[in-house]
């Protein structure tokens, strides 16, 4: 239903990014252990039960390549190097047995984030400026990887390296992140969901180019520039 | 002004096995090919292309009130926005599921404003102009599922056929002023809310002024305004009629997990 401006840039066989990015939060176990007693505390309460969700509007995708603006007045932003589930089938209520089947592929994701510390009700806009959802226009097709659970990803900046990590230690591995989110959110094909970055996400200036690596999937590289 | 140069409300019908626009009629709906039919011999679909779902928390001063206590903002604060994805919307005279464990399932009646124009960096004063037209919303919540990690969560505000949309797009020179309309829900026919969109915290220009600071607004894009005091729980079978003066009677069901097989 949604298609947007940016559509044209994903039309390749056999898939097309309908423009509708899913990201987690919170899914990374290590950064939530991280904090601690405070996930429990005010104004949290309790760890997240439910995943943690939330929308890159269409103003945010781009693509491979393209100048990512660091919005006025903020000095750095925190890539975070996401693997993009990319959706094949109508996926509702899924089951961990039929869960992979329902992806096309996987693609690489720079789920770009003005940093901020308190995750009760972030503004909208520290997720959602023009440009802050670089993905890569190769979809890698799901026969191609053999565990997404058990990918390195890498990040450099300006060519050095600044984050290796990988697709481990989820709350919600691929498999159940799909079983819980199409338990009351059917996904569409061409819907990509993100599966969470891991903490120590790297920051960066503009004049910075930012490039992110994820084993069997591909590379994605982008350019921030002043606004 | 000219009446005869406004245009007529549009829906989006599907009719006999094709998808049709759609105007009003005193007998129902006339169909873009001169077909006059029944209210309820279509199906009704949300009245345009929707690009990104922009939804407003907290953005009448008396919603505000009613739940102060269990809340951390002031009117004073940045407009509180979440944003929805497709899956979740639905047309007039749809169904809705409500979960078997949920205990409290509230409707919201919204002013839906439709943008027209791209829009990037506009000031207040120049916000109307990027307004198409305006629909009727009732974007339903399940507050058992709020959780405090990014509010709200989608689990509570993004499930499938739980925003409804319709049945009509007005068109933005046929309401000549969008913040004097009354907002009604009805469920079973009983009034139990009633609010004014004069008492938005935040007016249209105002969010359009807002969001167009940081994102670039495109024609379809919808924002969805907030809803005034008067949220109750609704069950199974309840029927839901979310109306605004001018803009639309929006009617919804609300169904148990039994229909999905739950």
């Amino acid at each position: 239903m949604a298609l947007t401006p940016w559509s044209s840039f994903f039309d390749f066989a056999p898939y097309r990014l309908s423009g509708v990015v899913y990201g987690t939060l919170m899914n990374h176990a290590p950064a939530l252990a991280a904090l601690g007693a405070a996930a429990s505390e005010a104004p949290y309460k309790a760890p997240p039960q439910a995943p943690v969700l939330y929308i890159k509007p269409r103003n945010t995708l781009t693509v491979e390549g393209a100048a990512v603006e660091v919005p006025v007045g903020v000095p750095e932003l925190e890539v975070g190097a996401a693997l993009g589930l990319v959706i094949g089938q109508t996926a509702c209520r899924l089951t961990r047995e039929n869960a992979l089947a329902h992806l096309a592929g996987y693609t690489v994701v720079n789920d770009l984030s003005v940093p901020h510390t308190h995750f009760y009700r972030p503004s909208v806009q520290l997720k959602a400026h023009d440009g802050f959802c670089p993905i890569s226009q190769r979809v890698t097709a799901a026969k191609e990887v053999k565990d997404p659970n058990h990918l390195q990803v890498k990040v450099w900046v300006d060519g050095q390296l600044v984050q290796e990590t990988s697709t481990d230690h989820r709350v919600r591995d691929v498999e159940q992140l799909l079983v819980d989110v199409t338990d009351f959110m059917t996904l569409q094909p061409g819907d990509v969901l993100m599966i969470g970055v891991s903490a120590g996400a790297p920051l960066v200036r503009a004049g910075q180019r930012v490039e992110i690596e994820i084993e069997q999937v591909g590379r994605l590289q982008n350019q921030l520039v002043a606004a | 002004m000219n009446l005869s140069l406004v245009p007529a409300p549009k829906a989006i019908v599907a009719y006999a096995g094709a998808l049709h626009s759609a105007t009003p009629d005193p007998k129902g709906l006339r169909l873009s090919d001169g077909r006059v039919v029944a209210e309820e011999s279509v199906v009704w679909l949300p009245p345009f292309e929707v690009g990104t779902i922009i939804a407003l928390g907290l953005n009448y001063a008396d919603h505000l009130k009613e739940l102060s206590k269990e809340l951390t903002v002031t009117t004073q604060d940045a407009p509180l926005v979440f944003l929805k994805g497709p899956g979740a919307l639905i047309g007039h005279r749809g169904q809705t599921r409500r979960p078997r464990d949920a205990t409290y399932m509230h409707y919201e009646c919204e002013l839906a404003v439709v943008i027209g124009k791209p829009a990037k960096g506009v000031k207040a004063a120049d916000a109307m102009a990027h307004v198409a037209g305006y629909t009727v919303c009732n974007d339903y919540a399940i507050r058992d599922y709020l959780e405090n990690w990014y509010r709200p969560n989608l689990r509570v505000k993004n499930r499938d056929g739980g925003t409804v949309l319709g049945p009509w797009l007005v068109d933005a020179c046929a309401v000549p002023d969008p913040h004097q309309l009354q907002l009604r829900t009805y469920v079973n026919g009983k009034l139990t809310q009633q609010g004014t969109t004069a008492n938005m915290v935040n007016a249209i220009p105002a969010l359009i002024e807002y969001l167009s600071s940081f994102m670039t607004l495109l024609p379809g894009d919808v924002i969805l305004t907030g809803t005034p005091e008067g949220v109750v729980n609704v069950n199974v079978g309840d029927e839901v009629v979310t109306e605004i003066e001018g803009i639309g009677r929006l009617v919804n069901t609300l169904v148990g997990d039994e229909l999905f097989g739950r």
